[in-house]
């Protein structure tokens, strides 16, 4: 039965790397603004010549 | 690609606005523009490659047809001012953030986005855009700060630079703990509940020892976080509730989320069974993301304006024959200062040199503008409409007239959230839940059992937590917030929901609000005139600057003009002059003569050619459409009243719209519209609601209970209110009205369903039999069925009420 508990732990750790994946994208910034990436994703790559 | 097919149009449309062109003049190519300012846009993106903005949207640009002054911008020359507008710099590199108005699509996104290709010092620039901001960082030898902002202006975007934004930085800020609270509770719930389910579907305590002392331990762990960091804003405030002597509605959630972990430490250090620390999870991760739901309030919105923001930064200061831009709060009195076209007077002044029309309508509420003779006074506030002025200042900005408005004590005062009807229902269920759980603890006591007394007593308070009241007043206030937003009224918190129910009476603002701002209409009433005189009139009104001449000039469109022999302009009263060997006379009664009786006074000219009266041109305001609708029908619901800064030249068409019952008074000082708010509160014993527009109605929003600015256009900029409704909208005022007080409802029926689950709760709770089993199922499934409820009805009621469910 102590294979669960291996199992467990291993389930928990994925899930605390979402989590730590989640806090990560929060602290960066990425669910300040919902709205421009949605737009800017859309855009052509071609760089503009000066 | 889209094409421009406006040549086949009737009237032909701006390529870069999207505005109607009042001729075909103004072209290049196959494109037309609206004004020179829309074609020198497209010339400066068409020149640099950057014709994709036109590309991605159909006439995405703003209008241009302000012109800015150039050397508007050379306040940011300044050091010290410059020092106050960004973030940070190394001396090489320099980063701020701009506030933008104007953004409003994909094409603005990109179009900023590319600003380096305009501006070869540009090293990033990036949109935020619910917050309409732009980030820019930028090198300090290749570009300047005012070089950016006049590349910004000329390309449509121009800054919007105040005070206000200076004094308080913290616009930059934005609050993820909310977003970090969710993740960590959403984690912890989850694991909790995958444990807990392993003994759930053990029959007969068949888990190991081992594992469920594995999976006890994981559970008080994980469930650490939730209470100590997760669930801290609940404590929070119950505490201060507590502190301000009342009993808010996170009181009893708190005492439940404080038991239940108490409780389930017992039972699992006792080895009586597992507790109840999924529930506990699951009931803080639900009203966190209630919680969230309802403060997604809109942060393009500032609620918090004060004069502030409507003034400039700075201002020219003339000096030893020399113009120097001044920081205005360094600006003293007797400066002699410069103001141009459609620049805001920010201090109280005394009229040195030029020709000076200032509209007041903001500040206090008069529609036309005022003509200000050489040596008048000039209050702070006031927009010169054109040309350009000299002012000497008699008092410094935070000593003038409009200033003086926010001195009042209401603007200081820190509002504490007072008891709404969900915290007396709170308290009230927390004292009957109280009372039950003493009841079959005495219950238990006699029958000599002291264990059951303590589960009977415990039990009881974790199920009947009153989180289910709480969970829907979060998630349907959150979702009315939301169809309110799509439908342009804009509420600052949802608390202001609640008090939307509770009116009684209904203050309104004319100029502005009733009103259309800016624009008068002129009705002419007597004799027709054939062309040749009415040629002969515009050639005659055009000489006067005065507002009415100006909007006769309007009303009769005359393209060309005859020369005026013999002009006389009488100051307040009225012009005559010769024009094609016809005398003409326009003016008030007293100065034209001759018999004509008067209906009313106002704002009425008389017409005299050749000595005969021909007729009058009366100036009216011009009414919002849907008004009348509007007002007649909450006439039935409340008693309404009416302030206005104007004069009283509406008074019969207000007394009509309005009906008998409305009091109304006109001529009202910022100062006397708070007085009259505070008094309905206090003597009469009203909920006031508050509509108005103007910084003239900014004491009397903050007064009331409920203040409702209006708004007429996306970059318009509102005084400090409760919500901001768009003009179009008004109109259907009432209907956001009464869908609020339908809200109300929608809470208290989902509330009345939680109570039902709440006693089938008790009911195995008092018998101390509620095993865990029971209490995991119940508790999400109430939670979850409660959201889905209130969610549903309330935006399937908000289809009676006419709201539009789509953006």
């Amino acid at each position: 039965m102590s294979v669960i508990i291996i199992l467990l732990i291993v389930s928990i750790s994925i899930a605390g790397g979402f989590l730590f994946a989640f806090l990560w994208s929060v602290k960066d910034g990425q669910f300040d603004d919902d709205q421009s990436p949605a737009h800017r994703i859309l855009f052509d790559d071609k760089k503009i010549k000066k | 690609m889209i094409t421009n097919k406006s040549t086949s149009d009737r009237i032909t449309s701006c390529f870069h606005c999207g505005g109607d062109c009042p001729s075909q003049n103004i072209s290049l190519g196959d494109k037309y523009f609206c004004c020179n300012g829309c074609k020198s846009v497209y010339e400066i993106l068409n020149e640099n490659d950057l014709c994709t903005y036109y590309n991605l949207n159909k006439n995405p640009g703003v209008d241009q047809k302000r012109e800015i002054r150039k050397d508007k911008f050379q306040f940011l020359d300044n050091e010290d001012i410059k020092k106050k507008l960004i973030q940070f710099t190394n001396g090489k590199q320099t980063q701020l953030t701009f506030y933008l108005p104007q953004i409003h699509c994909s094409s603005c996104l990109w179009l900023l986005e590319n600003l380096h290709v305009l501006d070869a010092g540009v090293i990033t620039a990036r949109v935020n855009f619910p917050n309409k901001e732009l980030f820019i960082s930028y090198e300090e030898e290749k570009t300047t700060l005012r070089n950016i902002v006049e590349t910004l202006t000329r390309i449509g975007y121009e800054p919007h630079l105040s005070l206000q934004e200076i004094s308080s930085k913290e616009l930059h800020k934005t609050d993820r703990t909310r977003w970090y609270k969710i993740g960590v509770a959403g984690f912890c719930f989850g694991n909790i509940m995958l444990m807990s389910f392993a003994d759930y579907l053990a029959f007969n305590n068949q888990v190991d020892l081992k594992i469920k002392l594995f999976f006890n331990a994981g559970s008080i762990l994980l469930s650490l976080p939730i209470l100590f960091y997760c669930a801290t804003e609940f404590f929070v405030s119950a505490w201060h509730g507590i502190k301000n002597k009342f009993l808010n509605i996170d009181f009893p959630v708190a005492l439940a989320l404080l038991i239940t972990f108490i409780r389930s430490l017992y039972e699992i250090f006792s080895g009586i069974g597992n507790g109840y620390l999924d529930s506990m999870g699951g009931i803080v991760f639900f009203m966190l993301i209630g919680r969230w739901l309802q403060s997604r309030t809109y942060q393009t919105l500032s609620f918090d304006r004060d004069y502030k923001s409507f003034f400039p930064i700075a201002l020219n200061v003339i000096k030893d024959g020399c113009i120097t831009p001044i920081e205005i709060s360094k600006i003293r009195q007797n400066d002699l200062i410069q103001i141009h076209s459609n620049e805001i007077i920010p201090v109280d002044t005394m009229l040195s040199k030029g020709h000076a029309k200032i509209d007041y309508s903001f500040v206090s509420g008069e529609s036309l503008a005022v003509e200000i003779k050489i040596g008048d006074m000039i209050y702070a506030g006031g927009k010169q409409l054109d040309g350009l002025l000299e002012l000497i200042v008699l008092k410094e900005v935070s000593q003038s007239y409009l200033t003086n408005l926010w001195n009042n004590p209401v603007f200081n005062k820190n509002e504490y959230r007072k008891e709404n009807v969900y915290d007396i229902i709170g308290k009230y269920f927390t004292y009957v839940v109280l009372l039950i759980g003493i009841g079959a603890g005495m219950y238990w006591k006699i029958q000599g059992q002291n264990t059951l007394m303590w589960n009977a007593i415990t039990t009881v308070l974790i199920v009947a937590c009153p989180c289910a009241l709480l969970l829907s007043q979060n998630y349907t206030n959150g979702n009315i917030i939301r169809i309110f937003s799509r439908n342009k009224f804009y509420l600052r918190s949802p608390d202001i929901i609640e008090k939307l129910t509770k009116i009684n009476h209904i203050v309104l603002d004319k100029t502005g609000t009733l009103t259309q701002s800016n624009t008068s209409n002129l009705r002419y009433a007597g004799k027709v005139f054939d062309v040749s005189l009415k040629t002969a009139i515009a050639s005659l009104v055009k000489q006067s600057s005065h507002p009415i001449s100006q909007l006769i000039f309007e009303y009769l469109n005359c393209p060309d003009v005859d020369d005026v022999v013999h002009y006389k302009e009488i100051e307040g009263l009225g012009i005559e002059g010769w024009v094609n060997e016809h005398h003409i006379k326009i003016g008030s009664i007293a100065y034209v003569g001759g018999e004509f009786v008067a209906e009313k006074s106002g704002s009425k000219s008389v017409l005299m050619i050749d000595g005969e009266v021909y007729g009058d041109f009366m100036v009216s305001n011009k009414y919002r459409f849907g008004v009348t609708k509007l007002l007649a029908s909450l006439k039935k619901k409340y008693t309404l009243s009416l302030l206005s800064g104007d004069n009283d030249a509406e008074i019969q068409n207000i007394q009509e719209l309005m009906g008998k019952d409305s009091e109304i008074y006109f001529n009202h000082s910022p100062q006397q519209k708070l007085d009259y708010i505070k008094r309905l509160q206090h003597e009469h014993n009203l909920n006031v609601m508050m509509v108005g527009d103007g910084l003239n109605d900014a004491g009397a929003l903050k007064q009331s209970d409920v203040g409702i600015a209006v708004a007429d256009t996306r970059n318009n900029f509102t005084p400090s209110s409760d919500g901001i409704i768009d003009g179009a909208k008004l109109p259907v005022l009432d209907q956001f009205i009464l869908f609020a007080i339908a809200g109300k409802k929608i809470i208290l029926l989902t509330f009345a369903v939680s109570v039902t689950y709440n006693i089938i709760g008790l009911y195995y709770a008092v018998q101390g039999t509620l095993s865990p089993v029971i209490a995991a199922i119940l508790m999400p499934c109430s939670s979850i069925s409660i959201i889905s409820l209130t969610y549903g009805l309330s935006a399937w009621v908000s289809n009676f009420y006419n709201m539009d469910q789509k953006n």
